[in-house]
């Protein structure tokens, strides 16, 4: 899809505004923090596996090239095929043909983010083959015509209303008076119309959580049993990923698998992880006769040994999201493209540019909960720093933020003009707020003070107040 | 294609800023990858007796809506697998993974129970499969395909049945790894050590096609985040669990 995410603070603007998503909002607000909160609680270890998840993952970065080369022998050994894209462009390039050649009429579809960011639907639309999604949230917004809003709940900025429109809009064929009051009425409509299209497609296309490089298999891990379903009963099965999902073995997974559903939705484990090794053998009954694997760098290869490389430990958990005060009042969509939150607002400009992207660090108050919350600790704050550096030091921001940074770093710089200033500045708002405590405006803050007062300045200064306390404790001492 | 795998690969060590690992480095590797060493194991499971790694497995896979029925022996399967039926107001009738460890199940006792081997099609609402383990730790079923055992058994049907002996009850996934790799044969014992390479062409087959870890019934909470289960697998999902074998060491 084309991103938007120029328009950040416009889509963020009518996010809040938007009631249907400040509803939904709400509900995840409170739900995924919690349960995650409850899931760790009973695993005392987990700290320990985030730090061996961390160096899990630093280690894959460091040896990229030989897992890739050694998974892809695996892979090739066990009867499957591996095509490598460089961009999005060669990957649906490559799911075309393979598609093409299997006469492919209907595919399903996987919850896939990485297909997202191809916008694979879109091309195998235009080229007149089916896809259908298949994942509950992701076939909602795929008959809404919009992008998922968060990386593992991709409705989650629908109430059961929108669906039920939805639902009833999309199955003309159903009775236009049968009740949909209920999310279960939903579900099982969903499964009702899904089924037959599960038993008609030519092709199945999932993502991938993990790859094994010691195996050549491709590890799926979903609740709904759908990702299944899509890769067993099709005659070829596509799996379509990064270059960074690979882990070295079968063990290396395993710990990584612990981390990730208690992160995603604070489950034990998901209901079904699906560990995939090449076609059908001889003698099966069921399975797809063909296996390929599409990699997919992207822009990835070229965050390794840069300030950006831990972002390649992502496990796409969603845990950043979840605990996001940024992500849970604006939703998803405002971010304008596929990664939406913390984790989104560090790989979109790498991505896609800081030149489109750059608003996106910049949504963040710092508060450092996506870090402390991720099970592989990456410093998602530090990036977003990283981020606005780069936007500044590319001449991005508008000139009066420019010149108003510029003139802040030049008075910071200078501690005895900047001490002075900042007495005069706190002793005259001191005053000015002595009568209210608190302003309702102030100059060049309209965007703070709009919905907030600013609480008025006590008339010292905190380096006077140090200064004193200091020098009253040298003479105690 | 192989001009864009070279590029991948080269764009990769020049962001890393080396060439191609040394052949020692890449030694090295070799034998990490080979002797699947284990990271951390969460206590839970490990530290039990079998017995009580039974009781955990139980008591984790039904906090997850998967129902656990324990029976004496396999005679006895074909009399809980009609009682289940009878109680949740299914048919009598169920398709049956054809793989010969359920050959020895007596369904002549329950002559009303129709039977039939084989894969799943659509119409089939009750499946009966054997596993490779339950996994205690979480109460994870972990199911192999192969030609006893198609994985449509796992997921089409509306309600899945899985046959479960207690020595079959493992701790940890790690421990389930090892019953993968000893499917094949031709691994060594995961202890000792060196593993032959792991770059070579034997591992042809290493893994089934499918190995499905099964925690619960399928569920979404797609929609308001409200959890539904048969999303689009499994509505249910029964264990009997069989306690004929005294369970490994």
């Amino acid at each position: 899809m084309q991103p938007t995410s120029h328009s950040f603070p416009a889509n963020a603007r009518a996010g809040l505004a938007n009631p249907v998503l400040q509803q939904a909002l709400g509900l995840a607000r409170t739900g995924f923090p919690q349960r995650r909160q409850e899931a760790i609680a009973r695993l005392p270890e987990f700290e320990e596996l985030r730090e061996q998840g961390r160096a899990i993952k630093d280690h894959v970065l460091a040896h990229l090239d030989f897992y890739l080369e050694l998974y892809e022998q695996n892979v090739v050994a066990s009867g499957g095929q591996v095509h490598w894209a460089r961009t999005a462009e060669e990957a649906r390039a490559a799911i075309l043909d393979i598609c093409r050649a299997a006469n492919a009429k209907i595919v399903t579809k996987g919850k896939s983010m990485v297909a997202e960011e191809i916008a694979l639907n879109d091309h195998l639309e235009a080229n007149g083959i089916t896809p259908v999604e298949t994942d509950l949230g992701e076939y909602i917004i795929q008959l809404r015509h919009e992008p998922p809003s968060h990386i593992i709940a991709p409705a989650i900025h629908l109430m059961k209303e929108q669906v039920a429109d939805a639902f009833r809009a999309a199955h003309d064929e159903l009775d236009p008076a049968r009740p949909l009051a209920d999310p279960r009425a939903l579900c099982d409509e969903a499964r009702t119309v899904l089924r037959p299209l599960f038993l008609a497609a030519d092709v199945g296309i999932t993502g991938a959580n993990f790859l094994v490089a010691e195996t050549g298999s491709s590890i799926i891990v979903t609740n709904e049993g759908n990702g299944d379903l899509t890769q067993i009963l099709p005659r070829v099965h596509i799996v379509i990923t990064g270059i960074e999902k690979i882990v070295p073995t079968l063990e290396d997974a395993a710990t990584l698998l612990r981390l990730l559903a208690r992160s995603a939705t604070g489950q034990e484990f998901s209901s079904y992880t699906t560990i995939s090794t090449g076609p059908r053998r001889d003698g099966d009954l069921d399975g797809p006769e063909e296996y390929h694997v599409v990699l997919l760098d992207n822009g990835r290869s070229a965050l390794l040994g840069g300030e950006f490389q831990d972002m390649l430990r992502c496990l796409r958990c969603a845990a950043c999201l979840n605990h996001c005060p940024v992500y849970a009042a604006v939703g998803g969509h405002a971010y304008g493209w596929v990664y939406p939150g913390p984790m989104g607002a560090v790989l979109t400009p790498a991505l896609v540019g800081v030149r489109e992207a750059g608003h996106l660090p910049n949504a963040s108050t710092f508060c450092g909960r996506c870090e402390s919350v991720c099970p592989v600790k990456i410093p998602l704050p530090n990036m977003m720093r990283h981020w606005r550096e780069r936007e500044f030091a590319q001449h991005l921001n508008p000139p009066v933020y420019r010149s108003g940074l510029r003139l802040w770093a030049w008075v910071a710089r200078q501690p005895g003009l900047y001490h002075a200033l900042a007495g005069i500045a706190s002793r005259v708002l001191g005053w000015a707020g002595l009568y209210r405590g608190r302003f309702r405006s102030l100059p060049l803050a309209h965007g703070w003070t709009a919905v907030r007062d600013m609480p008025a300045p006590q008339g010292r200064t905190f380096h006077s107040l140090w200064a004193e306390q200091q020098s009253r404790a040298g003479r105690r001492r | 294609m192989s001009a864009t795998r070279d590029a991948i690969l080269h764009g990769i060590r020049q962001g890393l800023w080396r060439g191609r690992l040394s052949p020692d480095r890449a030694a090295e590797l070799a034998e990490r990858v080979a002797a699947h060493r284990r990271n951390l194991v969460p206590a839970r499971a490990a530290a039990l007796d079998p017995a009580a790694r039974v009781d955990l497995f139980v008591a984790m896979a039904e906090e997850v809506q998967t129902s656990v029925a324990r029976v004496a022996s396999e005679a006895d399967i074909p009399a809980e697998a009609a009682r289940y039926l009878a109680a949740e107001n299914l048919p009598a009738e169920l398709v049956a993974a054809p793989d010969v460890s359920l050959d020895t199940i007596p369904w002549e006792t329950r002559p009303l129970l129709q039977v039939r081997r084989g894969r799943a099609e659509a119409q089939d609402a009750v499946s009966l499969t054997p596993c490779l383990a339950g996994i205690a730790e979480t109460g994870t079923l972990m199911l192999v395909s192969g030609p006893g055992t198609p994985s449509t058994l796992n997921f089409l049907p509306d309600t899945h049945v899985v046959v479960l002996h207690a020595g079959q009850v493992v701790a940890s996934y790690e421990d389930g790894w090892d019953l993968l790799r000893a499917l094949r044969g031709s691994d060594p014992p995961p202890q000792a050590g060196e593993g032959g390479s792991s770059l070579g062409g034997d591992r042809v087959g290493a893994l089934p096609r499918t190995v499905n870890l099964i925690t619960g019934p399928s569920r979404t909470g797609d929609i308001e985040q409200r959890i539904q289960l048969g999303a689009h697998g499994p509505r249910r999902l029964h264990v009997v669990l069989v306690e004929d074998a005294p369970a490994q060491g």
